[in-house]
């Protein structure tokens, strides 16, 4: 399924600086995905990874992602079927990261009364947020990073070029 | 937003990005792709997290000669697991023609400029957060994930979002026992770490009064600023560190690469040195950071001078103005784990080292070590720590029960001999 299907699940409600360390703790950075997602945002949401839904989307406040370039952080995420993050804004490499590894993130200003368990709807490609009750826009990704995104990420797109040019 | 700046002025990254991507002008906001000039990769988030992709995508690396790869985040090995990374970068780097390969020579954004291969207006990128280091030279460097990476070895291109930039101008001179730690540290507690897709540009007298390995701390730390990157136009002295390295730069340089007069810059903030008291950050966050006065009388248990922020040759020589004739107090450890192999040479030869090691110091071996929370100098729950390193989140330098305190290597070392955080102005004739 191409990321840029539209998203349907619930919402995860996080503040700001949402560090590299909480997503992948590194004591767990050894261990298989699997059990590195099972400790993903423990340290302030025990009980995440068990309660977290395949379709679920993650919101956040700002710099989302600070800290290390562990793609560990996106890739706990991903494996726990978060399927977007919607933040006010993101550390870049987090950022870069997510979209690299095929995972959307949506900067969005218009926040306000989302909230942990409620529905929420997402379509990626129109940077349109539905949460809250109402209709909210996020920032556009350019059509490079959306190719990206269908792709399943950097090096799938980047193969699908080579093939390409290989034909 | 205050909208200064003049059409057609651009900022030091604007002009860089903009010749990278074979541009006249760039606009902030802009998607671009640029041609990279320089990679620089490191043991831990190298050939061991890019090797397969490279080979799944049958590609070769696209210019070997513009990759610097170096061992720092596992040396030296110290058991099966780290000798196994190792022994694979060191394969991959011959395997591939990456002849700029610097095993065990030092820290990678130390190492990058020793052994002389930034020139101002390079786009860079490097596979670590702390790239931004390389802005001191008048690069634009910025810090990539192992995805990102493949995607550059593969290509040779970046996509890259022109960013907005934010002007830091420093005057006055720092006064005695003071340093560009603790600019940066003051930085950090003034600006915050949210300015996410930003360039800090560092300027004024006191930025350019600064040697390069100073300047390098202030672009260094811009990641935890939470910048895209720091940069630091390039001036006479900034050529003459690349010159004494053999390196060949144009004069030219520093009119080409530098911020238009009336260029638009997001804000400005202006900071005078000569008033500022030695930075303290207290646990777990460098913008925890207030003047020493703040945390006197705090008792440590080790007291760490390291890594690429705080660990070069001038900084082993602060570390010496104040352990000079004097000891580490019992019951305090102080553990000196030097940048790179040249920091460690220079103070040798120049009594640095003799300083430090009378002093009663334990000096540990070149690399990240105890900063990446690897290697020696690990801390335990309940145990305190005054560093010269840059990150003191929670857990980073050993159990998560630790604590960290972030500072200068003169308020480091004087914080070793009081065995207590103290004020170092008073250990500097
Ligand atoms: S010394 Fe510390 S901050 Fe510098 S590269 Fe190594 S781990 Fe990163």
């Amino acid at each position: 399924m191409s990321a840029l299907a539209p998203v349907a699940g619930r919402a995860w409600v996080f503040g700001d600086q949402i560090d590299t360390d909480v997503l992948a703790p590194g004591a767990y950075m050894l261990e298989p995905i699997e059990v590195l997602a099972s400790h993903c945002l423990e340290a302030i949401e025990p009980g995440f990874a068990t309660s977290v839904q395949v379709g679920d989307v993650i919101v956040a406040g700002r710099s989302f992602g600070i800290g290390s370039s562990r793609e560990q952080a996106v890739l706990a995420l991903r494996h726990l079927g978060i399927r977007a993050i919607v933040a006010h804004s993101f550390a870049r490499i987090f950022y870069r990261n997510s979209l690299a590894l095929g995972l959307p993130v949506l900067i969005c200003d218009d926040l306000e009364g989302v909230e942990t368990g409620q529905p929420i709807r997402l379509d990626v490609a129109a940077a349109s947020l539905d949460a809250g009750g109402r209709t909210r826009a996020c920032e556009p990704l350019p059509d490079f990073l959306l190719d990206m995104l269908d792709a399943g990420g950097l090096i799938e797109q980047l193969s699908r070029q080579l093939a390409a040019e290989r034909a | 937003m205050k909208p200064s700046g003049t059409a057609g002025a651009a900022t030091l990254a604007q002009k860089i990005i903009a010749r990278a991507a074979g541009r006249e002008t760039v606009a902030v906001g802009e998607h671009v792709t640029c041609e990279v000039d320089l990679v620089l990769s490191h043991d831990s988030s190298g050939p061991r997290r890019y090797a397969q992709r490279l080979e799944a995508l049958g590609v070769p690396v696209w210019d070997p000669d513009k990759v610097v790869l170096v061992t720092d985040h596992f040396v030296p090995a110290t058991d099966a697991r780290s000798a196994n990374v190792l022994a694979m970068t060191r394969r991959w780097a011959k395997d591939n023609g990456v002849n700029n390969f610097y095993d065990m020579q030092g820290i990678c954004h130390v190492v990058l400029p020793e052994k002389g291969h930034l020139r101002p207006g390079m786009l860079a990128v490097g596979g670590d957060s702390h790239s931004p280091t390389g802005g001191a030279y008048g690069a634009f460097m910025v810090g990539i994930g192992a995805t990102d990476m493949t995607g550059v070895l593969a290509t040779g291109r970046i996509w890259l979002r022109v960013p907005r930039t934010i002007r830091v101008e420093w005057t006055g001179a720092l006064g005695p026992a003071m340093s560009a730690k603790d600019m940066i540290l003051h930085l950090c507690a003034k600006l915050g770490m949210g300015n996410d897709y930003r360039v800090i540009e560092f300027a004024g007298e006191t930025v350019t009064g600064l040697p390069m390995s100073e300047r390098m701390v202030l672009t260094n730390m811009s990641a935890e600023l939470g910048a895209k990157t720091g940069i630091i136009a390039a001036d006479a002295t900034t050529l003459a560190d690349i010159r004494a390295r053999g390196g060949d730069v144009a004069d030219a340089v520093i009119d080409q690469y530098r911020s238009d007069d009336n260029a638009e810059f997001e804000a400005e903030h202006r900071f005078d040195a000569a008033d500022l008291p030695p930075q303290v950050a207290a646990p777990h966050s460098p913008d925890n950071t207030r003047p020493v006065d703040e945390h006197l009388g705090v008792a440590v248990d080790q007291a760490y001078i390291g890594a690429c922020t705080g660990a070069k040759h001038t900084d082993l020589q602060m570390a010496a103005a104040v352990l000079k004739g004097r000891k580490v107090r019992s019951g305090t450890r102080l553990m000196i784990a030097p940048a790179s192999l040249e920091a460690t040479r220079l103070a040798a030869a120049d009594g640095t080292l003799e300083i430090l090691t009378e002093a009663g110091a334990i000096l540990l071996p070149t690399g990240c070590g105890a900063c990446a929370g690897m290697g020696a100098g690990a801390l335990a729950a309940g145990e305190t720590c005054i560093s010269s390193t840059s990150r003191n989140f929670r857990g980073r330098m050993g159990d998560p029960g630790s604590s960290v305190y972030l500072a200068s290597p003169f308020t480091v070392a004087a914080a070793a001999v009081a065995g207590e955080i103290v004020d170092p102005r008073e250990f500097v004739a």
